[in-house]
């Protein structure tokens, strides 16, 4: 396996470590199809040159598994969601299947989001679901990192794997992506670090038996080997805050959101992975 | 049984005792490059201790972040900070205890926690509010644990 190595400059007790980022050659495909799983980082990007996908810093073997859908042991749950998508659930007496034809419709959703509405409100795709439900089928929200909805949001996502991310952050997304961004250089916690403390300075690192990835959320709902289910973007922001000490914010909540906004920009050029595999 | 049931209860006693004799986090006096002259307890660090918080994942964790050889019976080692092979051949003990209490006195900026410092976070967890991530006594430990890694 070829390695390459980048020189960062990094403040603190490391001057210029020597990040080796292991399997840069490894060539994701996807059901024989390839995929682009490192480019040439968004211009509003100041700190680093190239994104990579998060599949870059996993095993071999983890790797292996997300390579045919056959192997991926996501496609339990996104059966499950085709499944919950026919079916009527609810007071209107409606399934998914009765207003939208099929997953299919949702081609291309998942690149774009987050975004802002006609409202001018920030919205995400669990969001559009809960609503979907509540207002037309007369459902139950679901929970937002819940079986249910992890399952249906990896089906709609799964519609755009393959498609590069693009999500707007000018315009009326300027105020939120400006909040996400501060989130994004906050410390927070007892162990008082900010998200870029890992995903931006220290990638391509072990953190103990840990290799930090870049925090991309192209891949998300991602089915992660440690609790063997579908996990959410927010539902791994709680789990990186929780690990630093810190009191996470609520799943859904404006600051996630904004957040959620300012990652998936981060990831913009990289190609979306849904449901990708990681440890 | 009882005995020593009392014998331990006594033992606690004075371990509380000593604990009540450390300087708390907000007086520790840090010199102008970070560095900590005095003791945080005035007990001497107890190396074997020191060791086991080193790796310790709830305490120290050190080596989430350090490579450490002297530790090489570990499989983990973490590449986020130097490692610590010889560290003590590098700096002073007083420098070492400023970096163990707040780091950021000596590296602006840097990654490393502070270990000896209970306020002046944000959105802390609640159960860690007003704590911090090591004892007194425990920086001491850690502290002669790392005064051993000589090359």
């Amino acid at each position: 396996m070829k390695l390459i190595k980048i020189i960062l400059a990094m403040a603190g007790l490391v001057a210029t470590p020597i990040v080796t980022i292991a399997g840069e050659d490894s060539q994701l495909t996807i059901n024989e199809e390839p995929f682009v799983t490192s480019v040439a980082a968004p211009a509003h990007l100041e700190n680093v040159d190239t994104i990579y996908s998060g599949w870059t810093f996993r095993t071999d073997e983890t790797q292996a598994l997300q390579m045919d859908d056959f192997d991926n042991p996501a496609f339990v749950f996104i059966d499950q969601a085709i499944d919950t998508f026919n079916a009527v659930d609810g007071s209107a007496g409606k399934a998914c299947v009765s207003c939208h034809e099929s997953p299919e419709v949702f081609k291309g959703l998942r690149a774009s989001m987050p975004r802002v509405n006609g409202s001018g409100e920030l919205e995400t795709i669990p969001e559009l679901v809960n609503n979907c439900r509540t207002e037309r089928m007369g459902a139950e929200k679901w929970k937002w990192s819940g079986g249910k909805m992890a399952g249906m949001i990896g089906l709609i996502g799964l519609q755009s794997r393959g498609m590069t991310v693009d999500v707007a952050i000018n315009g009326p997304a300027t105020s939120m992506w400006e909040k996400g961004k501060e989130l994004y250089y906050q410390r927070v916690g007892q162990l008082d670090m900010s998200c870029s403390n890992c995903h931006e300075d220290n990638y391509g690192n072990m953190i103990r038996a840990d290799h930090l990835s870049q925090g991309q959320i192209n891949g998300f709902p991602t089915y992660r080997l440690k609790n063997a289910k579908l996990n959410t973007i927010h539902g791994r922001f709680k789990g990186c805050m929780k690990n630093i000490r810190a009191t996470p914010f609520k799943e859904g909540s404006d600051e996630f959101k904004a957040l959620e906004l300012y990652v998936a920009s981060r990831s913009n050029g990289l190609m979306i992975e849904t449901p990708s595999v990681r440890n | 049984m009882k005995l020593f049931a009392k014998t331990a209860f006594a033992a606690a006693l004075l371990g509380s005792a000593s604990f009540a004799g450390s300087i708390a986090p907000s007086d520790v006096q840090f010199g102008e490059s970070g560095e900590i002259q005095a003791s945080l307890t005035g007990v001497a660090g107890d190396a074997a201790n020191g060791r086991k918080l080193f790796m310790n994942r709830k305490k120290g964790n050190c080596l989430a972040c350090h490579v450490n050889t002297e530790m090489s019976e570990q499989t983990f080692h973490g590449e986020v900070g130097p490692e610590l092979d010889g560290v003590a051949d590098r700096y002073e003990t007083e420098a070492l205890r400023g970096i163990l209490v707040n780091s950021k006195m000596m590296f602006e900026g840097t990654i490393m926690p502070a270990f000896y410092k209970d306020a002046g976070y944000n959105r802390t967890l609640k159960k860690f509010i007003g704590k911090t991530i090591l004892e007194a006594q425990e920086v001491e430990d850690v502290l002669a644990y790392l005064s051993t890694l000589k090359e």
